[in-house]
């Protein structure tokens, strides 16, 4: 089945974000990290486990009338980092964007160990996660140097 | 003392306290010493060459008030000995001042006061602070906080910096030397920060570490992967006492029973090693013994009158290493010649 094809499973958005090529299963935990819930007004559209030549299966996200920032998408970083996101306008894809994974990751996932600094809820200062390599991903956590257990992580996203 | 501070606009959400939408990331900081990476091989050196020079004044021999007019606070969330007295002997001894926080049971901590509201207030009070705390990251938390230098004393089982500088001065006093040392860490090695910060530094130096401990009590594997990165030399055993022979330093830990969540584990472990002067016999001269205290039974006094006992110097050189450092982070300049630059007393 072509790529095209399985993207007409749902109807084109007038305008919106796109977000192509999640890795197979991962659309509900990129719905929560983009805090996307059932007190969510706008429609949105969930795609699983649709054939994909790049990745074999995939899941698509379609959220209308929300152009999603770059800030945000960025916290897709842990999840799906090589996911495609098109804002459309018009019906027609206004802007491509990339997921970037800067350095550091701040305020989107707590520290797993539950002896850092960080677990007491009521310290103000940011969740800060450094990037120490990329492929494969490993993360650690800015106060405490903790690397973090990636199933775990995606448990304590903010 | 520079004081800028960037303040940048970050997303968040509701659980996270409104403060975190300001908070200082990437701007100028204070340099205080959290971890060991702090400090460059050229920078910890230089630090323990100031400290060799003030031995005479960490004596009380010499008075030389390099520090005078400014504050030390003391902010110790858990219970300690040698290093609290230490950092405030060195103060006093520069001519500085000491504050203290006191029994956390009776300060505003038990009142559910934040690590960041505390910073707040102390770092108002004071030049400099020396903290503790039983929570892992908290010392770069206070850092993150503080217009003021951090010196880590502890947190949680992450690191303790200050030991080690005196830890490498008690070694290099006895070695000559830093580099191409045979060094045993033996004992606690998953909770022990003394020895997670020493390992940093000895590797950085160039030295062959074993790690001698109960299998449960192994080093964390992420350490012994970040040494391995950096070209250390890194043998793990269970037996400590075959690989005396030939080591130049033995540093001996505590099994910490406050670290230990179940009892029973805790009795499994607990006096793993016990060094006494019939294991002795067949190791180096200039092998020596170190502790950073307090001991339970891994040394048995009699190794204490041995020419290889070393642990109640290293505990004197905490207040060196830590007048060396105060003057290191606060800016202050050590005189070449201390002699002529002090005064009696």
């Amino acid at each position: 089945m072509s790529n095209e094809h399985s993207m007409r499973r749902v109807t084109a958005i007038r305008n919106g974000t796109v977000i192509d090529h999640i890795p197979q299963g991962q659309a509900l935990a990129v719905l929560d990290m983009l805090g996307i819930s059932d007190a969510t007004s706008v429609p949105v559209s969930l795609v699983m486990n649709v054939p994909s030549k790049k990745m074999g299966n995939k899941d698509i996200i379609k959220v209308e009338d929300r152009e999603l920032t770059q800030g945000e998408l960025d916290r897709l970083a842990l999840v799906a980092p090589d996911a495609n996101v098109a804002i459309i306008r018009a019906y027609t894809v206004a802007e491509k964007m990339i997921i970037n994974l800067g350095d550091e990751m701040v305020n989107v996932v707590r520290c797993t160990m539950s002896n850092c600094i960080t677990a007491n809820l009521r310290e103000p200062l940011p969740h800060r996660m450094k990037v120490v390599s990329r492929d494969p991903l490993e993360l650690r956590c800015h106060y405490c140097g903790r690397p973090q257990d990636l199933d775990k992580l995606v448990k304590n996203v903010i | 003392m520079e004081n800028s501070r960037r303040v940048k606009l970050l997303i968040f959400k509701d659980n996270v306290h409104e403060f975190a939408a300001l908070v200082v990331i990437g701007g100028k900081t204070v340099a205080g010493l959290i971890t060991m990476d702090d400090l460059t091989n050229d920078e910890i050196l230089k630090i323990l060459e100031d400290a060799d020079r003030l031995l005479p004044v960490a004596r009380g021999e010499l008075y030389l008030p390099l520090l005078q007019g400014r504050i030390l606070g003391n902010l110790f969330f858990e219970p300690s000995t040698r290093t609290r007295m230490s950092f405030e002997t060195a103060m006093k001894r520069l001519g500085g001042e000491v504050v203290n926080l006191g029994d956390v049971k009776t300060s505003s901590v038990v009142k559910g006061e934040t690590l960041f509201d505390t910073i707040q207030m102390v770092d108002g009070y004071t030049d400099i602070i020396a903290m503790r705390h039983p929570r892992q990251g908290a010392a770069q938390y206070a850092q993150d906080s503080a217009r003021v230098p951090i010196l880590n004393g502890g947190d949680g089982a992450g690191h303790h910096p200050t030991q080690t500088m005196l830890d490498l001065f008690t070694i290099k006093q006895a070695h000559g030397k830093l580099d191409g040392l045979k060094v045993i860490l033996a004992g606690d090695l998953r909770f022990g920060r003394t020895v997670h910060s020493l390992s940093h530094a000895l590797t950085r130096f160039g030295c062959e570490l074993i790690f001698a401990s109960p299998e449960i009590l192994k080093m964390p594997p992420e350490i012994v992967s970040d040494l391995k990165a950096h070209g250390g030399d890194i043998t793990e055993t269970e037996d400590l006492y075959s690989m005396m022979e030939d080591a130049d330093v033995v540093y001996m830990t505590r099994i910490q029973k406050e670290r230990f969540s179940d009892e029973d584990e805790y009795a499994k472990v607990a006096g793993a090693y016990k060094l006494h002067t019939n294991d002795l016999s067949d190791v180096k001269a200039g092998m020596i013994i170190m502790h950073p205290l307090p001991r339970v039974d891994e040394i048995h006094p009699s190794v204490d009158t041995t020419r290889h006992a070393r642990y109640f110097e290293q505990a004197f050189n905490g207040v060196v290493a830590r007048m060396a450092l105060l003057c290191k982070l606060l800016g202050v300049e050590v005189p070449a010649d201390v002699q002529k630059a002090g005064g009696a007393l």
